[in-house]
């Protein structure tokens, strides 16, 4: 493999006595779409906050195109941002902007583009994730979830970045509307060149937007192979994730009512 | 038994000192991000609005009634020596030097603080900063940087304002109900208007603008913990806001009146 654009060595977090990371390797080639997948709370957005240097790791080494990035400073780490594009879990759309100039956001701010050019990309960008313009006009809080989700995923790609990262991108939406996602991501990834990670724990998606599937299991990868293996990974992890079973060697943190 | 209480004073002074730290070190970094651009002009101008513009009217309403409750109140008590005649003097001086200021600075630190922690709070807990981070905007720009100068820029103008009103009230009250004459009353109140008195309420005022500004931003930005942890920023930036104001009033007026 030549060399990869995002990796990641022993990466750990705890958050107090409260470890969620435990040693993450990970290496993920340009124009990879790479999917993690893992029970709720097993640090998946943790992962990815790291990576984008929102929050700093305890231990290892994360390296974005070959550099170093944490201990980066304030103006290397703007840089290094550039090269990505996210979408949050919870959309995390700015609910004083309208619709468009959220979309427009990034290209306007710190693109420097002007105003007119950009509400023309959030047109268009909009029109790609299923929005008419006169969406454009409103604000977040008038939309509905899976709406706002497709708005964070136009605002996500508006700056068309090498690197896209979406959290959970179907959770929320009907499965059509899902499933024209998912096109959309196989789309950007294609047509950008972009490198991406999506978080999901839906296997459709991830069977469709996916090269490659990581287990995220008790802080590790536990098991990591091409999109076409997952279901002879041998991994009894995986193999329950994967058809959804209530029982398997992962246990619920749950007690019997 | 007085161990267990010394450790709860203990914990308390460190808590405070913690507290102290990380304000200090918060508008340390606000105060460097602000002397260097970009600066986002329409956040600026935006803010000055909201603080300046919509806060007009319960500052008005307060100043009013304040200069009138002042001519009254200085009334009884100075009818009894028969120093009527001080009555515009009391009235001016007192809302220049201090109730304009501190009146104003408590009225916006309610209306416009809490607003602030609740919007930045509100930012924080849904990951809107982070999402800023990553559209490669430093949220301390965007977010923090201009409400601290439309604090400071609006606080003043809102304290003239206030004043103005503020006179005006005692003039109301002086000429119509303590039948003075309205030239005489006008005479005295411009002869006792000095330009130190204005302008240390003007220096409060800016003072207090970044303080209230301050708060806002401070416990919004670093509040946690869902609906429940905005709410609470909303409450301390208030009750800290109000604290300031009255604390750092005591020692400008003590800079520029003690001798
Ligand atoms: N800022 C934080 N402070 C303290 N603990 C945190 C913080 N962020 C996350 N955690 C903890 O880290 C763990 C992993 O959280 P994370 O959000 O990464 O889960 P996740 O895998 O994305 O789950 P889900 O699929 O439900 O989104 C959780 O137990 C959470 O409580
Ligand atoms: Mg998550």
């Amino acid at each position: 493999m030549a060399s990869p654009k995002i990796s990641l060595h022993g990466v750990t977090k705890a958050f107090g006595p409260k470890k969620v990371l435990q040693g993450i390797d990970l290496e993920i080639a340009a124009g990879e779409s790479m999917v993690v997948i893992g029970g709720s709370g097993t640090g998946k957005s943790v992962l990815l906050k790291c990576i984008l240097g929102l929050m700093e790791p305890n231990a290892g080494s994360i390296q974005v195109d070959g550099e170093e990035t944490t201990d980066l400073g304030r103006h290397e780490r703007a840089r290094v941002m550039r090269k990505f594009g996210v979408l949050f879990q919870g959309g995390a759309l700015f609910d004083s902007l309208r619709v468009w100039e959220n979309v427009a956001f990034g290209p306007i701010q710190s693109d420097g583009m002007p105003v007119d050019e950009a509400r023309e990309v959030a047109a268009a960008k909009l029109g790609a994730v299923g929005l008419g313009p006169e969406i454009g006009e409103l604000f977040p809080s008038e939309l509905s979830g899976g709406m706002q989700k497709r708005v964070a995923l136009a605002r996500a790609i508006a700056r068309e970045p090498e690197i896209i990262f979406f959290d959970e991108p179907t959770t929320g939406l009907d499965p059509i509307m899902a499933d024209v996602i998912n096109d959309l991501i196989v789309k950007c990834v294609h047509d950008l060149g972009a490198t991406a990670i999506s978080i999901t724990h839906d296997m459709a998606s991830a069977r469709k937007i996916g090269h490659r599937v990581g287990m995220l299991h008790e802080g590790k990868l536990i098991w990591q192979g091409p999109v076409g293996e997952i279901d002879r990974s041998g991994n009894a992890h995986v193999d329950q994730f994967i058809h959804g079973r209530a029982e398997g060697p992962i246990r619920m943190q749950v007690r019997k009512l | 038994m007085s161990v267990p209480l010394l450790t709860v004073l203990g914990r308390m002074t460190l808590a405070f000192l913690e507290a102290i730290g990380s304000v200090s070190a918060f508008a340390f970094h606000a105060i460097r991000q602000a002397v260097q651009p970009p600066w986002y002009r329409q956040q600026i101008l935006r803010q000055i609005m909201e603080i300046g513009y919509y806060s007009l009217p319960v500052v008005g309403l307060t100043a009013i009634f304040t200069g009138m409750v002042l001519a009254l109140q200085s009334y009884t008590g100075f009818a009894r020596f028969s120093a009527e005649s001080a009555i515009p003097n009391v009235v001016v001086v007192s809302l220049t030097r201090e109730l304009g200021p501190v009146l104003a600075g408590l009225m916006v630190a309610g209306r416009v603080g809490a607003a602030m922690a609740a919007e930045i709070g509100t930012m924080r807990v849904t990951e809107q900063i982070d999402a800023l981070t990553t559209l490669s905007t430093d949220p301390f720009k965007y977010l923090v940087v201009p409400r601290l100068i439309a604090g400071i820029i609006t606080l003043p103008v809102l304290v003239l304002v206030a004043d103005i009103i503020g006179i005006l009230g005692g003039f109301l009250v002086g000429v119509y109900k303590l039948d003075f004459n309205d030239a005489a009353y006008l005479r005295n109140t411009l002869d006792f208007l000095q330009f130190q008195d204005v302008f240390s309420g003007l220096v409060k005022a800016a003072v207090f603008g970044f303080l209230i500004t301050l708060m806002g931003c401070y416990h919004g930005y670093t509040s946690k913990g869902g609906a429940q942890g905005v709410g609470m920023a909303t409450t301390n930036a208030v009750v800290s806001a109000s604290i300031l104001i009255l604390t750092f009033n005591y020692f400008i007026t003590e800079a520029f009146f003690a001798r």
